[in-house]
This record gives structure tokens, C-alpha cells and sequence, in this order.
């Protein structure tokens, strides 16, 4: 008894470190943004001016550009969620496909994901979207149209594109490994039992994508709603495409005003919680319904 | 043999600690955040020159004029320490020398000669008389138009314009078949980019970003004339996407040959005057910016200006480096590399009596452009603030950005410009209430 009593406080006492690491380098940073957004905190009229209880809140909220910033992320976030699960799904049942050369195929599909968000957003606004000069011009001036202004008269749907880009790859991988763990013999029974592609996919494949699907949907969640360099390389946040993150960084470093982008910056894990409480619901319950 | 290996890697280790510190104490490297504009450009080429003559050695850290403010004023404020010398304006210099950040630029050598800065300049630069940047070239803004384009249109541009003529004109020069757009302008967000200029261009309608108790103007008609103006005109006769155009896209659009005028800083002229890169050198014409005949030009004042951040290790190598750059020294090492048209203008009152200078065919208009604006007085209607194109507070940037963003999404034709307006008009009055004004 006393024996194991001591083991676990050894076991204990070695797990310490670790633990408060992680602790310090979650709470370290969300005390300090707390401790801020009750501050009137204007570097440029000399740093701390004092406790102003929920102001800083109440301004953030109550600014004009608030709400509109929240629901530019939320179109980002749902737009390309939509647009990487689709594809991916399809992209996913096209590389599952034997074919010549699908080791190299299967690299350079997933090869966007590792290009930097940086790098991605000017490649993609001075080589493809540039009115005069981009490829996408070019293209439009062949076929005798117009050049679109990309990013400036579809700003949104260009931000998008760029994210949607950068996502898709990272959705067709975690679909395609669980389409290949989809037991072969199930499919050819369907078949000889006289079911169609689409009754095959229906019934068959898209249920059993099912949990990767809200796995994908869950991980690209989080980091969808903090994008900010495809943002700040394109559009700094001109034309309608300032999401919330890019609202907190304009208040911080533009307005100088830590105060404010602080309890921004809480509003955002307040969001975020919302987001990943709701996500985290529909995932249990489609894991709920698998073990059933 | 072990215990040789290891002594004589000890040796080694010690005689390269030693080297470093024997060169330690000749040689500082000192860190410069600058603009990427071409005289800047211009000037990292000669870095060598400098370190010739001194021995200090430069590391430059060049960054577009957005981004370049974020940087510079992020490390000035939380004291970051990352560069010794920064690149900032007339907007900064005086609301960082009136907070302690900036070493006070007072005991430069006499070689150095102060008295010979454009007191436009030095003033603008410095706060309570005391100087904090040094001006590496100053600027005010002219129109330049294409002399072969305007006598095809059968017009001739007076020396002071009005925006009627500008407009007019505009429109007679621009022939979309072979891709030449009358007039080519900022309409780029960001305070010191398309704010800059539409600000510069609300003066001469009338328009005041403040009125006296700080209250924001966007909802005057003269700001709504302003902008409509504005739209007009570039509508009708501007570039495709001019809402995303800044300084470096329209001078490129001007060098090509696809701008008929182009309303912008006095230092572009040896751009597109220098046959190296413009296609247009030759026939490039200069004028006073427009105005509407309400005793206010358009024309800004700005100053690209070097200062040493407060608490650098480096500010004896500092102040040597911002001598070098600003001197007269410095301007005739560009004259006899690049020639006198191509030299940083408008810091200093000899070069405007240089005889080499003053054949230069935009000396003159620059020097105009320069002495007609008045920081002071900016605005028909009185204003509590100082500056032409921005008002000195430090929350102009941020308020200004914002404020940028909804013209340049009304340019674009994301929403009317009364939205544009209105939505300026509640930033404004929220950013002034929270800083405490209103």
C-alpha cells in the first residue's frame, strides 16, 4: 500500500514538469491577453493607463466593423470546409483508383499543402490573379474577355480560392488513407448484389468517410478560423475580407490600441469554443451512431 | 594523439574568439529598416562606399511602406531594439521625438551643415525645434503628364491646373483600344497610400478629415464631391484595378506608357524621366498639382527621413551613417555614379542652387511644390490638426488604414461611395471617442 502509495507520487512528481509547461504555455499567454483587455493600454500615449473594466469589451463589439468581420471569417471557414470536403471526397476516390504513376500523382496532390501560406498568397496574387500580368488574365484575354480584377471585385471568392488550394490536399489525404481502409470484399458484394456506383457510394463509401469527414472538418475548423497570412499578403484586409483575426492584428498594430485587439482577442476563444463546443457535439454523435 | 586534437581545436577555437574581438572593436554592423523605394534602392548599391570610408558595416532590412511602418513602430514601442536606424516620415518623427523614442539629432558635425536642410523639411522633422530624423529626401506631389499625349489631344497643361482641366483632359487622352488610360492614381488602401492621396485631394475640395472639437467631416458634401470626383474620372479614364494601385504600380503603369498624367510624389520625375527604365523619358511634362480655385492645392508634403531609435549600442556609428546618407557628400557620390537628375531630392536648400541641378526639367516644379505646401495651414476650413495628407495624432494610422479600406472597396465597386463615406464617418468617430477626444 504504502508502496504504491509512493509510486504514484514519484509518477506524479515525474509527470510535473510536463505538465506545467504545457500549462504555463497555455495560461501564460491567455492571462496576459486577459490582464490586457482591461487595460487602456496606448503604447504610442505611453503605454498603461490604467484599469478600464469592460470598455475595451463593449468598444470592440459595439465598433462598426465587428460584425461584418464575423461573418467574412465564417463565410471563409464554411466556404472552404464545403469546397475541400467535396473535392477531397472526389479527389480521394480518383487517387484510390489503380493508375499508372499514382506514388508521383499522390505527392504532387498533396504537394500545396506544404507550400508556406505566404508564399502560396503571392504566388497566387502576382502569378495567377494580377489583373495585367497574371495567368488567369492571359487566359480571359484569349478567349477575348475581360480580365477579372481577382482580388479587388472577388476578393472573397479569391481568398477562398487561395485557402481552398492550400486545404484540399490535407482532406484528400486523411479521405483517401480511410477510403483504402474500406474493406474490398463489402464493395464487390454490392456490386454482384446488383448495386450501382452511385448506390455504392451512397450507401457504402460515404458512410464509412463518414468520422474522417468530421475529423477533417474539425482540425481544418481551428485553423481556419485564425488564417491570416493568405489575407495579409493579398488583400490586407481591403475589400470586404477583414475575418476577425485580421480585425484583432489591425487593432493591435495598425491602431495601436493593445487594449482593444486584447479583448478582441478574447471574443475570438470565445468563438472558437462556440465553434469547436458545436463541432465537437456532431462528431460524438456520429461516433455514437458508428458503435450502435 | 586525442589529447593533440583536442589542444589544437582549443587553439583554434581561441585565435577565432580572438579575431572576432579584434574586428569587434573596429567594426559595428549597424541594422537599417528602409522603404523599398528606388532611392533607397539606390542607396543600399553605395552601402559599400560607406563602409569604405568607415569601416561599420550595414545589414539592411528593405520592406514595403505598409509593412515598414508596422515593423518600425511594433520595435520602437515595445523598445525591441531590432534596427539602429529606421526609416520614417514627417508623420511619426514628431509624435516619437515628443515621447523620448528618437536620439535628438543635435550635435551633428559642422561639415554637416544643418542650416542648409529645407526648412520645410526641417521642420516637419522636428519637435519643440529640436531635430529627430534627418531628411534623406523630401517630397511634395506635381502632376506629371505625357507631353506627346496631351498635344495629341489638343489641349495644352497650364503650370497650375485646375481638377476641371485635369479631368477634361483625362478623359480627351485616354484611348482604351491602345491600352493608354488618361490618368493614372493611388487608390491602394493604406494611410500613407491611396489615403494619402485622397486626402491631399479633399484639401482643395474643402473637405477636413476634423472639424475643430474633433468631430469626423465624412459626412460634408465636400468630402462626398471629393470621392465622387474621384470615382468619375478614374471610372472613365483610370487603369483597370486602380483600386489596388499604389506608388510602385502606377510609376510602373507610367513608365510602360499607359498613363496619360499621373498625379503623385515629386521624386518619381527621375524615375520616369531616366531612360534606363521609363519608355516614356522623353516626353514627360511637369505642373503644379490641381486645385479646385478654393486657395488650396492638392500637393502634400512628406520627408523620408533616417533616425536612431533611443537606447541603440550603435549611436555613434549611427549618426555617422545618417551624415553620410544626407549629406551633400552623399548627393554628389550619386551625381557622379548615376548623374544629377537621379540625385535625392528636396532635403537641402544647395541642391536647388547646384547650377549642375538646376537644368534638371523637374528641379524647379519640385521646388514650387515643396514651398506651396503648408502643414499648417492644410485646410480652407480651420482644422485642430497639423499635417497635409495625415493629421499628427497617433491614432491617424490606424483610423486612416480603416478608413482607406472602405474607399479603395467603393473604388472597386463593393459598395457605393455613400456607404463608403458613412462607414468612415462611424470609424472615425469611434476611434476618436475611444482615444478620448470626442
Amino acid at each position: 500500500m504504502i508502496s504504491q502509495l509512493n509510486s504514484r507520487g514519484v509518477a506524479r512528481l515525474m509527470m510535473a514538469p510536463a505538465v506545467i509547461l504545457l500549462l504555463g504555455w497555455m495560461l501564460a499567454p491567455l492571462t496576459t491577453t486577459l490582464y490586457f483587455s482591461f487595460k487602456k493600454y496606448l503604447p504610442l500615449r505611453g503605454g498603461d493607463l490604467g484599469w478600464v473594466g469592460f470598455d475595451n469589451y463593449v468598444r470592440f463589439v459595439t465598433s462598426s466593423s465587428f460584425w461584418p468581420s464575423v461573418y467574412t471569417t465564417l463565410i471563409i471557414v464554411g466556404f472552404v470546409l464545403a469546397i475541400t470536403v467535396i473535392f477531397g471526397i472526389l479527389l480521394a476516390l480518383l487517387l484510390d483508383q489503380p493508375m499508372w504513376g499514382q506514388g508521383i500523382v499522390r505527392i504532387l496532390v498533396i504537394a500545396p499543402f506544404f507550400v508556406m501560406p505566404t508564399v502560396s498568397g503571392l504566388v497566387w496574387k502576382n502569378m495567377f490573379m494580377d489583373p495585367i500580368n497574371g495567368i488567369l488574365a492571359h487566359l480571359w484575354r484569349f478567349f477575348g474577355l475581360q480580365p477579372l480584377e481577382w482580388l479587388s471585385q472577388f476578393s472573397m471568392g479569391s481568398i477562398i480560392l487561395i485557402v481552398s488550394w492550400q486545404w484540399l490536399p490535407f482532406a484528400t489525404l486523411i479521405l483517401l488513407t480511410a477510403i483504402q481502409s474500406l474493406d474490398r470484399e463489402q464493395l464487390e458484394a454490392a456490386e454482384m448484389d446488383g448495386a450501382n456506383t452511385t448506390k455504392r457510394f451512397g450507401y457504402i463509401i460515404l458512410p464509412h468517410l463518414s468520422r474522417a469527414i468530421t475529423i477533417v472538418i474539425l482540425i481544418q475548423t481551428i485553423f481556419l478560423l485564425s488564417i491570416f497570412a493568405e489575407i495579409f499578403v493579398t488583400t490586407a484586409g481591403a475589400f470586404g475580407t477583414k475575418t476577425l483575426t485580421y480585425l484583432i492584428f489591425q487593432r493591435v498594430l495598425e491602431s495601436q490600441n493593445i487594449g482593444l485587439g486584447s479583448a478582441g482577442g478574447v471574443y475570438a476563444i470565445i468563438l472558437a469554443n462556440i465553434v469547436a463546443i458545436f463541432l465537437m457535439r456532431i462528431v460524438g454523435k456520429s461516433l455514437d451512431a458508428k458503435e450502435s | 594523439m586525442r589529447l593533440t586534437k583536442l589542444i589544437s581545436s582549443a587553439v583554434l577555437a581561441l585565435s577565432l574568439t580572438a579575431s572576432v574581438t579584434y574586428a569587434g572593436g573596429h567594426a559595428t554592423t549597424l541594422t537599417i529598416a528602409t522603404v523599398n523605394n528606388g532611392d533607397m534602392i539606390r542607396m543600399q548599391g553605395l552601402t559599400d562606399d560607406f563602409t569604405a570610408k568607415t569601416g561599420h558595416k550595414v545589414e539592411w532590412v528593405t520592406l514595403e511602406e505598409n509593412v515598414l511602418r508596422q515593423r518600425v513602430t511594433t520595435d520602437i514601442t515595445t523598445k525591441g531594439g531590432a534596427f539602429d536606424i529606421m526609416t520614417i516620415g514627417m508623420y511619426e518623427t514628431p509624435i516619437w521625438g515628443a515621447n523620448g523614442w528618437l536620439v535628438p539629432l543635435d550635435d551633428l558635425s559642422a561639415d554637416y551643415n544643418v542650416g542648409d536642410l529645407l526648412p520645410a523639411m526641417a521642420g516637419g522633422l522636428s519637435h519643440d525645434g529640436t531635430l529627430y530624423a534627418a531628411p534623406f529626401y523630401g517630397e511634395s506631389s506635381m502632376v506629371m503628364y505625357r507631353t506627346d499625349l496631351m498635344e495629341k489631344a489638343g489641349l495644352e497643361m497650364p503650370d497650375a491646373p485646375s481638377w476641371n482641366f485635369i479631368a477634361k483632359a483625362a478623359r480627351a487622352m485616354t484611348d482604351r483600344d491602345n491600352d493608354i488610360n488618361g490618368i493614372c492614381l493611388r487608390g491602394k488602401a493604406g494611410w500613407g497610400e491611396g489615403g494619402a492621396f485622397i486626402t491631399a485631394m479633399s484639401n482643395s475640395f474643402g473637405a477636413r478629415w476634423f472639424d475643430e472639437d474633433w468631430n469626423a467631416q465624412f459626412d460634408t458634401r465636400e468630402w462626398s464631391d471629393t470621392l465622387n470626383f474621384y470615382y468619375n474620372m478614374m471610372t472613365d479614364a483610370g487603369p483597370a484595378g486602380f483600386a489596388t494601385n499604389g506608388f510602385n504600380e502606377n510609376l510602373s503603369l507610367f513608365q510602360q506608357g499607359k498613363c496619360g498624367m499621373w498625379i503623385d510624389a515629386t521624386v518619381a520625375a527621375s524615375f520616369v524621366t531616366n531612360p534606363n527604365d521609363s519608355t516614356v523619358a522623353d516626353s514627360v511634362g511637369f505642373a503644379l498639382a490641381p486645385d479646385n480655385g478654393m486657395g488650396v492645392r492638392s500637393n502634400w508634403l512628406w520627408a523620408w527621413a533616417l533616425a536612431i531609435p533611443a537606447g541603440t549600442q550603435k549611436e555613434d556609428a549611427a549618426k555617422e551613417f545618417i551624415e553620410w546618407a544626407t549629406s551633400n557628400g552623399y548627393i554628389e557620390l550619386v551625381a557622379a555614379n548615376e548623374g544629377w537628375a537621379n540625385v535625392p531630392p528636396g532635403a537641402r536648400t544647395s541642391l536647388y542652387e547646384n547650377p549642375n541641378y538646376k537644368d534638371i526639367p523637374f528641379a524647379k516644379m519640385t521646388l514650387d511644390s515643396i514651398l506651396s505646401a503648408d502643414p499648417l495651414n492644410s485646410t480652407v476650413d480651420p482644422s485642430p490638426y497639423v499635417g497635409i495628407q495625415f493629421a499628427a495624432i497617433p491614432e491617424f494610422a490606424g483610423i486612416a488604414t480603416d478608413v482607406s479600406q472602405e474607399f479603395s472597396a467603393a473604388y472597386a465597386g463593393q459598395q457605393s461611395i455613400d456607404e463608403a463615406l458613412e462607414k468612415a464617418q462611424a470609424i472615425t468617430n469611434d476611434a476618436m471617442e475611444a482615444a478620448g477626444y470626442r
